[in-house]
């Protein structure tokens, strides 16, 4: 385990090397290969750490490594008037939060890595070896930001992420679309990261020190704040961070138009880990959040509102990588509720499952656009079961999985979540619920409307289809191109039809299909029979340090309500202290109760997307008609992009013109106006100078030249009246003299 | 410290530069290839000279260290007295290695009256160094007044459209900064002498000297004209745009990395300790001035059409925040400003750089000429796109360092403060990521573009060494943090003593020979038992060690 810091390491060498070397001069298979292997070497590493961190005592599963000092010693002083020191060292942490989330990183990334190959084959070498370059150091600041002990190492993977998905967004950036939406990522998560940065000063304030684990233990010591205090402050704004990364209300903008990336990447970076960053960083400060049940109520109001909205919207999508990112926020939104009930353990678990039916969701939808040579709008599908048998297969599983049939993954985990919810809170449970009924919904809409019914693509050479396809395919050709083209396009000129993907890309289809039904039996609860080991498991990670030894000691104990939580190292009580005040009483028949409706549920929508989209397809259109209003409201996403549109950036774009105005006139006019003041004097001054000045210098010479009229009459021309005013004179000097010495 | 031998160390480093411009004066005019290989030359012999000063400094020594000192006009007390510490050090290094740099890059974007213009660009390297040097405050202000001459040469000649307009402004209005300035020296020379009977300009003797807090305040603003005006802060920012904009990229890459950083240095090295009382009473003007500028500089960058009034623009916000970072007054906000002014040199030296390489094909500012030059300069585009991230404070790069330490420091003093002042770091991507967009992403519309070669050789060496600092210092600052270590523990215990104190409590092993401060008490308040134990240091840290040494020696060397 000591090595732990290998794990970003790898993909971080991998990414180096294709950055500085490959982009001239590895072949494609060359850079896909270091690109895999760094990956694979990761994906080796993180199994045995974690091997390694099962076999230990789950009360000393923790794991510390600290390769250097980042940032040395500095004195501040902190709120209570004490000198503390900042001081930040490139600490690692390995326990099982962090092990979870390493095992789901560099597996699936290493699957999306491979199936990147396959996918990226038809770009340039120099851009293949690029875009590998970018993948790997995703994954390396992704794993940095997992194994990060502290605040900012976290932050520094927390940053780098963002910059890899700018980068990757925008990868294609000659298309206007692919920049724009790079951009519009990158500034909106720096608006989490305001309340991000904040709110890791204040944690350094606070307790003097910023890594997770001695903030956790000195927040347990706390007592829970009933009004609005510090830690609430504190967590609020490590929420607004999350909010700007997990893609929540009110900064979930920038996440359905990240979609204009690379379909691996939407997979990888916006489903499967990089905006779940946000629900790890809250469960990684679970200690702190559950003293703040303030925010705790925000967290969970914003998760579940965010989880409504989303999935409304993607009710009307008709571009299927919308659909699924529109699905991903909804997802999102469910962590978050999970975390706020206080059932962090339940939303970590959701996060995994997640991970793996919404990357297999994401890479067959880009199996389908690969068929369709870049074609992401459903309407120009239907049918493709027939060719895209494995790809059909797959999505079907991580449609279910998603929707919470059981026994897939999707099942338990959402399950899980429902129950804290129904146990927590009635009104977050009901939207809960309803978001589920929408989910299976429109995650069966995208199946029907893509596999099932008729085939309404283009037409391909050889292809019996009617003329009226013909005209029908030519009309969004151009649509294809332009909207949603897949880079340079994939080869339209020789498309044979729809087809299934090369091995490469659905053997890792499969092999995620696999993840997305057994994924869920780590969890299964105890009312079915099974242990909920992850629960177990995971449970210390959301537990204030050593408090076995903290129990004992009976001031600290009653001091925080957190630490009283007895460790008893079974899991009934572990899965308890996940709860903490919440408790987790739930009657056995309430829980099974629930557990059958939210099943119902997930089958009503399922069944109500099979008559509206595959039964009698014209019902979804004349409903849509029927409720116009409301379909174009959704449709248009509730208009909020026109509304920060609107405000914030127009806003913000009025006033630097505005400022840039006032600069120029006010500011510099001033300098500029007192130059010129200065110029105007000086010319004043100079007709001073020669009027008054030099006139005074002409003065004396005119008064001389006067007075000489009067003294010319003393010249008489006689010696001896000059010899009389000499005598005067040398008389009236010696008289002088003689007084003044 | 190998300085043993007493080898003036600084006076190579301060002349080297101006030999060579002797040099250039006696070789004919019409060897241009010549005249470059001597600039480079010694401008890169004045680098590799400097850089003993990084090795031997040492950093447990809190006194002025490499101290020269000779009598210059002893009538009146002046002196020829160079010494440095952690701050000039850095300061230095970073001058003769962006002036080397400088010079590099100018080898074919000049080629009229190029003698001349070597022989003002290694004039004005020496006047930059012997400021950072100068522990006279006249031979500072000596210094401080020379450099304009060569800079407005070096405007007004090799600038372009606006060159003359450009180059009066900056020489005028820092004038009247400067003028105001001597002012100050003046009366704090003539009040020491009131109450010590010695005439000196020793800046060391001022920064231990207190003095009476009417006249404190009175220098401070006179001082804050003329550090202010050089900074610049807003509103005394707008001779920069335009000195930017017209000056060469040589000009502007000196101008940005070094010239600015003679505000944000006079700043911490003569006002916050000779002036503590004034420098805390001011604090909310300044910092309200800095908040302001790091927004307004910001949200004006955002509007602009030329590409380098947009990077001088930044720059206004980036200095701001330096600002920001000294007036928390305490060790993380005054380290992290000197952390940032390097920082602000390497990124925003960059920047200028690279908008001098496609200015050198194209001619043209304008931001709007520009697009998709991703494609036809690939290397180009990286480079630019590290400088952005670097520029933007994106962690693993050395910007991060700078602004994080900077927030932080400012946090403990006021937590709106330091929100208000974040902000301007979401405004700091917005407009660099919108700069690159416009100009590196999308389809090539303009055909003058299509053929536009990528970077040479000699281009890319310019940029080598300005990438390895933003990568060492964004991973592993701790070399550049321990040089600065006890220099900023000089300068918090005259502002801050309160630090001093406290740690002093803990260090002195001979507390009985002074009074015990009152603020060392907060040590003894209880706090939570895991904290107590984590903020005991290990051993006498600088501060504690700069109490000590306070109290036991003027802290200087001879």
């Amino acid at each position: 385990m000591n090595l732990i810091w290998l794990i970003p390491l790898l993909p971080g060498l991998g990414a180096l090397l294709n950055g500085l070397v490959g982009v001239r001069y590895f072949s494609r298979q060359v850079s896909g290969l270091v690109a895999c292997a760094a990956m694979a070497g990761a994906l080796g590493v993180s199994l045995f750490a974690f091997a390694q961190l099962l076999g230990l005592d789950p009360s000393a599963r923790v794991h510390d490594v600290v390769v250097a000092d980042w940032i040395p010693r500095i004195p501040l002083q902190l709120a209570d008037g004490t000198i503390g020191g900042f001081e930040v060292p490139w600490g690692f942490r390995l326990d099982p939060l962090s092990g979870m989330m390493i095992l789901v990183v560099t597996g699936i990334g290493f699957l999306i890595h491979v199936y990147a190959t396959a996918y990226m084959h038809e770009e340039p070498r120099g851009g293949f070896a690029r875009f590998f370059c970018y993948l790997n150091l995703f994954c390396f600041f992704m794993l940095l930001l997992v194994l990060g002990s502290n605040f900012l190492v976290m932050f520094v993977g927390w940053e780098g992420v963002g910059l890899c998905s700018y980068l990757l967004i925008g990868y294609w950036y000659e298309k206007k679309s692919a920049g724009d939406a790079g951009k519009k990522a990158f500034i909106t998560n720096r608006v989490g990261d305001w309340g991000f940065v904040l709110g890791i000063f204040l944690v350094f304030v606070t307790f003097g020190t910023i890594d997770f684990r001695e903030v956790a233990g000195l927040a347990a010591a706390m007592p829970v704040e009933v009004q609005f205090g510090t830690l609430s402050l504190i967590c609020l704004l490590l929420f607004i961070g999350a909010t700007g990364k997990s893609a929540q209300i009110p900064l979930y903008v920038w996440l359905p138009d990240a979609m204009e990336g690379p379909t691996p990447v939407s997979a990888l970076i916006h489903a499967a880990t990089m905006v779940t960053a946000g629900v790890y960083m809250v469960g990684r400060n679970a200690v702190l959040f559950e003293h703040a049940p303030i925010v705790m109520q925000i967290v969970a109001v914003v998760g579940v509102l965010t989880a409504l909205m989303a999935a409304s919207i993607g009710l009307v999508q008709n571009d299927i990588k919308r659909v699924l990112a529109y699905s991903t926020v909804s997802q999102l939104g469910y962590m978050f509720t999970a975390m706020g009930v206080g059932a962090f353990a339940a939303g970590a678990f959701h996060l995994m499952t997640h991970a793996f039916f919404k990357a297999l969701l994401f890479l067959c939808s880009g199996s389908v656009i690969h068929a369709m040579a870049g074609e992401q709008d459903m309407r120009h599908m239907g049918g493709l079961k027939k060719y895209l048998p494995v790809t059909f297969t797959t999505m079907m599983i991580g449609t279910l999985a998603i929707a919470g049939i059981p026994p897939l993954a999707g099942f338990f985990s959402k399950d899980e979540i429902l129950l804290s919810a129904f146990l927590a809170n009635r009104f977050v449970w009901a939207i809960g619920v309803v978001t589920a009924l929408m989910t299976a919904f429109y995650m069966y809409r995208l199946m029907s409307m893509t596999f099932f019914g008729e085939y309404r693509g283009p037409a391909w050479a050889g292809h019996g289809h009617g003329a009226a396809h013909d005209a029908h395919g030519a009309g969004h050709h151009g649509h294809a191109t332009d909207g949603h083209g897949h880079g340079g396009g994939h080869g339209h000129g020789a498309w044979h039809g729809p087809h299934e993907s090369p091995r490469t890309m659905t053997v890792p289809l499969m092999a995620l299909a696999v993840g997305a039904i057994v994924a869920g039996f780590v969890g299964v609860p105890a009312v079915l029979g099974g242990g909920n080991a992850i629960h177990a498991f995971l449970e210390p990670s959301f537990s204030p340090p050593g408090h076995v030894e903290m129990a004992h000691a009976p001031d600290v104990a009653t001091a925080a309500p957190a630490a009283a939580v007895d460790d008893h190292g079974d899991e009934h009580a572990a899965e308890e202290g996940a709860h903490g005040a919440e408790g987790h009483h739930a009657p056995v028949a309430v829980e099974l109760g629930l557990m059958a409706f939210s099943v119902a549920i997930g089958i009503i929508g399922i069944l109500l997307a099979y008559r509206f989209y595959v039964q009698t397809p014209e019902v979804s259109e004349a409903m849509a008609a029927r409720w116009a209003g409301l379909h174009r409201v959704l449709t248009n996403k509730y208009y909020v992009d026109e509304a920060y549109d609107a405000t914030v950036i127009g806003g913000t774009m009025a006033s630097a013109r505005g400022l840039w105005a006032v600069d120029r006139t006010v500011v510099d006019g001033a300098v500029n106006g007192t130059g010129r003041l200065t110029i105007v004097a000086a010319w004043f001054s100079g007709l001073t100078d020669r009027s008054v000045v030099d006139g005074a210098v002409n003065l004396v010479a005119r008064a001389a030249q006067e007075l000489s009229y009067a003294f010319r009459r003393v010249q008489t021309g006689l010696i001896q009246n000059y010899a009389l005013l000499m005598l005067v004179g040398v008389f009236a000097f010696v008289t002088v003299y003689l007084f003044v010495r | 410290m190998s300085n043993a031998a007493n080898f003036p160390l600084l006076s190579l480093i301060l002349f080297t530069p101006l030999v060579g411009a002797l040099l250039l004066l006696v070789v004919p005019k019409t060897s241009g290839n010549a005249i470059r290989w001597i600039a480079n030359l010694f401008a890169l012999a004045g680098f590799v000279v400097s850089l003993p000063l990084w090795f031997w400094y040492d950093t447990t020594n809190p006194a002025y260290q490499f101290v020269e000192r000779l009598p210059w006009i002893p009538s009146i007390g002046a002196e020829y007295f160079l010494g440095v510490d952690g701050f000039s050090v850095l300061l230095i290094l970073l001058t003769t290695m962006m002036g080397s740099i400088a010079v590099l890059s100018s080898w074919t974007a000049i080629t009229e009256r190029v003698k001349e213009y070597y022989v003002f660009l290694l004039m004005l390297q020496t006047g930059m160094l012997g400021a950072f040097m100068a522990l006279d405050f006249l031979l500072f202000f000596l210094f401080w007044e020379v450099m304009l001459v060569p800079m407005y040469f070096l405007i007004g000649i090799w600038g372009s459209a606006n060159r003359l307009y450009s180059a009066i402004k900056f020489f005028l209005y820092t004038l009247v900064g400067s003028v105001v300035m001597l002012l100050g020296i003046l009366a704090l020379y003539f009040s020491f002498e009131a109450t010590t009977g010695v005439y000196t300009f020793d800046v060391t003797q001022y920064q231990a000297h207190d003095y009476p807090t009417n006249l404190q305040w009175w220098v401070f603003l006179a001082f804050f004209l003329g550090f202010a005006i050089k900074v610049p802060m807003f509103p005394f920012h707008t001779w920069l745009p335009d000195a930017h904009t017209d000056a060469p990229t040589a000009g502007s890459v000196i101008l940005a990395a070094v010239l600015l950083k003679m505000g944000t240095y006079g700043f911490v090295r003569f006002s916050l300790p000779i002036l503590p009382e004034a420098s805390r009473t001011f604090v909310p003007m300044v910092v309200a001035l800095s908040i302001v500028g790091v927004i307004y500089g910001a949200l004006v960058a955002m509007a602009q059409k030329d590409w380098k009034r947009l990077v001088a623009y930044s720059s206004v916000s980036h200095m701001a925040m330096v600002m920001l970072g000294m007036f928390a007054l305490n060790p993380v906000g005054i380290t992290g400003s000197i952390v940032q002014q390097l920082n602000h040199g390497i990124s925003t030296g960059a920047l200028f750089l690279l908008v001098g390489v496609v200015y050198e094909r194209r001619h043209t500012r304008e931001i709007a000429e520009y697009g998709g030059l991703s494609k036809v300069m690939p290397i180009y585009a990286a480079i630019f796109l590290l400088m952005t991230m670097s520029s933007i404070g994106l962690p693993t790069l050395n910007g991060f360092i700078g602004e994080l330490l900077i927030l932080q420091g400012i946090f403990a003093v006021s937590m709106v403060w330091a929100g208000v002042a974040a902000a301007g770091i979401v405004l700091g991507a917005a407009y660099m990521l919108w700069l690159y967009q416009r100009t590196m992403f999308g389809k090539i519309e303009n055909p003058k573009n299509e053929h536009l070669p990528d970077m040479g050789l000699r281009e890319v060496v310019t940029f080598v060494p300005l990438i390895i600092l933003a990568v060492w210092i964004g991973l592993y600052p701790a070399p550049f943090l321990e040089r600065l270590e006890t220099s900023v523990a000089r300068v918090v215990s005259r502002v801050s003593p309160q630090y001093t104190d406290a740690q002093a409590a803990a260090d002195c092993s001979t507390p009985a020979t002074r009074v015990a401060p009152v603020m060392a008490s907060v040590q003894a308040q209880p706090q939570p038992v895991a904290m107590l134990a984590q903020a005991q240091p290990a051993g006498p840290s600088a501060f504690g060690a700069a109490a000590c040494s306070d109290r036991t020696a003027p802290g200087q060397e001879r």
